[in-house]
């Protein structure tokens, strides 16, 4: 049956497979790239020590530092102002790890360390017909690329840097086509965020997706790894566009990109599902209708446009969420009054993000009583933005114009919203104290963002777009 | 995990937590992760629901009102451990003392995770689900062996478990330990892909 039309999921599998999978047992599955982070390595390395092993494959393992490092300067001592001591120990634990297994890290005072996901692709790490994995669910980003990228444990990061492969069932596959053409002023994060609200949060669970149509043909790289990023959070591990030119011309330069490059995007641009290829489930969304969008929820799925009213509660679930984000059902979203605004983390700390967000703030100050975070998402991504004067149009503007790291998504290098307060954040969850303890997060784009920022509550982005 | 505990029969009462969409964010805040051990994340296991600002234990959450040694087993609603891949979220919930979890839907990298360190994700219809929080007092057994759980009022319910990681459970296999046996394998594919 080897005639027979196939997903670009399966053909990326089916090149990965170091033994198949039975009834009893699991497919061994080759991985390409591991991408590793301070935070979910560090009992990784230790099961491999007390098996008195050595990573594998250091050649496939890059490991970078972002989760737990601080976004502030050091001080005149030199000295990082890390939240906690063991913050600055975890930090250590993966230096030292990576200096005793010959492993590259991307660290302090390296000009390529970033967010995992955003340093992966920028060094042409990530390349099309991958399997990438980390540490880390957001590692669904790379499948923009067209790889098989999914999130792991940190058990599976020991098996990988033991043996470079996973014991992995292969999931099911489902088609997610976006037709028609966006609206100006609509990005791949309102794409994205309209796809989870119509899968719903644990929508896509054992499957992996695919995106097509002509509204991810049309998004940029950038806005492509956004919509990739969120997969994870329609409780899908791993979501995939097919490369196309623009997938070739964005890695083309890159670090570590194959020497003989024509040869290998010729290759890339085999990378596609084919006609009449069958996937266990279809959706289909209408891109022409999405519009600019904003959680008001406590799941990335409760999200609506921000031009109509906070939804009314049709179950327990949702007044619970309702609740906590103090939002009342029917009301318009502009009451809310914004005491946080975040830009940056790996679904939105890019130049296109960031570029986006100065677009609307260039000339503009943010309101009384709003504090602002802009974060890169890379070393490579604040380089450029300085040298554009980005971060002069953020901090003219009245925002904090930061160093590269995780920062207010995640909430644990000491960036945190105060109890209650209402974030605005283009990051990628809006759980329950998330960035902070009593934390309310409305996850939304960058334009929306710095839109909210500069009027001060939330809004839609189109009122400043000229 | 390697040398995890072989698993097969134990009964236990439930602890409920009916509350839907559960994320690894609730059962172990981001400010936990900097650790580099895996024990001794029990104590803030859904630290922000089980303890007021100053530490103090919130009197009607119910990890506060049970005595863990009873209650082996966590019933979540629906989509149980979705969000962050930290394994941590497992490690929490084992060292605190659950040895399952059962729910309508549980997220796939959080059951990959809890399969790895002796915690048996169950998912379960909504039937059952429902008989288990209308008597939230009750005492299962879960047969790993028979993949069955048996609910107080004689219902037996067949599970569904991948089969390697059940042989896994059962047996005290090594994961890790299974896949270095791979080794000849891997390398002949790395030679043959000029990986």
């Amino acid at each position: 049956m080897s005639d027979q039309p196939k997903s670009l999921f399966d053909k990326v599998w089916e090149k990965h497979i170091v033994e198949d999978e039975s009834h009893d047992r699991p497919a061994v599955l080759y991985i390409d790239l591991h991408l590793v982070h301070e935070v979910t390595s560090p009992q990784a390395f230790s099961a491999i020590e007390e098996r008195g092993l050595k990573v594998r494959r250091p050649d496939r393992t890059f490991a970078t530092l972002d989760h737990s490092t601080p976004t502030l300067p050091p001080n005149a001592a030199g000295e990082r102002p890390y939240f906690t001591a063991d913050a600055k120990n975890q930090v250590e634990t993966l230096e030292r790890n990576t200096k005793n297994h010959g492993v590259k890290l991307f660290g302090w005072g390296s000009e390529n360390r970033g967010v995992v996901h955003v340093m992966g692709p920028e060094m042409g790490l990530t390349q099309p017909g991958m399997t990438v994995v980390c540490g880390d669910s957001h590692t669904s980003t790379h499948g923009a690329f067209g790889c098989i990228a999914f999130g792991i444990g940190t058990s599976e990061v020991g098996h990988v840097l033991a043996t470079q492969c996973l014991a992995q069932r292969k999931p099911k596959t489902m088609r997610v086509t976006v037709t028609g053409q966006l609206q100006a002023g609509v990005s791949g994060k309102d794409v994205a965020l309209t796809i989870i609200n119509r899968l719903g949060f644990g929508g896509g669970t054992g499957y992996a997706l695919e995106y097509c149509g002509p509204v991810i043909e049309a998004l940029d790289m950038e806005g492509r790894m956004t919509v990739c990023n969120l997969s994870i959070e329609a409780g899908a591990r791993c979501g995939m566009i097919a490369p196309d030119q623009k997938t070739i011309e964005w890695l083309r330069g890159r670090a570590y990109v194959p020497a003989d490059y024509e040869a290998a995007a010729a290759e890339w641009l085999k990378l596609k599902s084919d006609d009449g290829a069958v996937f266990d489930d279809e959706i289909t969304i209408d891109g022409s209708v999405i519009e600019p969008m904003a959680t008001w929820g406590t799941t990335p799925d409760q999200g609506a446009a921000v031009s109509k009213a906070v939804p009314v509660a049709t179950n327990e679930n949702e007044a619970k969420a309702l609740k906590y984000m103090h939002f009342a059902g029917g009301e318009a979203r502009d009451l809310a009054k914004v005491d946080v605004v975040f830009i940056g983390s790996c679904t939105n700390g890019r130049m296109s993000d960031l570029r986006a967000a100065a677009e609307i703030m260039k000339g503009r100050h943010i309101a009384d009583g709003v504090r602002m975070l802009v974060v890169p998402g890379s070393e490579q991504v604040r380089a450029e933005a300085v040298a554009e004067g980005l971060d002069k149009i953020f901090t003219d503007a009245g925002a904090e114009w930061r160093l590269p790291g995780c920062s207010m998504c995640i909430a644990m290098n000491g960036d945190f919203v105060q109890p209650g307060q209402l974030a605005v954040s283009t990051s990628n969850r809006n759980f329950e104290g998330r960035q902070g303890p009593g934390a309310r997060t409305v996850l939304a784009s960058p334009a929306t963002a710095a839109a909210s920022a500069i009027a001060g509550h939330i809004t839609d982005p189109r009122r400043y777009i000229a | 995990m390697s040398n995890q505990e072989p698993i097969n029969t134990f009964s236990s009462r439930i602890a409920v937590l009916p509350e839907a969409n559960i994320d690894t964010d609730q059962i172990i805040p981001a400010r936990f992760l900097t650790t580099t051990s895996r024990k001794g994340l029990g104590v803030a296991a859904f630290n922000d629901w089980r303890y007021e600002k100053d530490g103090t234990p919130k009197p009607d959450f119910i990890l506060n009102t049970i005595d863990a040694s009873e209650h082996r087993v966590l019933v979540g609603g629906n989509n149980f451990g979705c969000g962050s891949s930290r394994e941590h979220a497992p490690w929490a919930l084992t060292d605190y003392g659950f040895k399952a979890v059962i729910s309508t839907e549980i997220a796939d990298i959080f059951t990959s995770n809890s399969l790895k360190n002796g915690l048996l994700p169950i998912v379960v219809t909504p039937e059952i689900h429902a008989k288990l929080l209308a008597s939230p007092q009750q005492r299962v057994t879960i047969d790993l062996e028979a993949n069955e759980l048996r609910l107080e009022d004689g219902t037996v319910f067949i599970f569904k478990i991948e089969a390697f990681a059940r042989q896994c459970l059962l047996e005290g296999v090594d994961a890790m330990g299974w896949l270095i046996n791979r080794l000849p394998a891997i390398e002949t594919y790395e030679r043959e892909h000029a990986a």
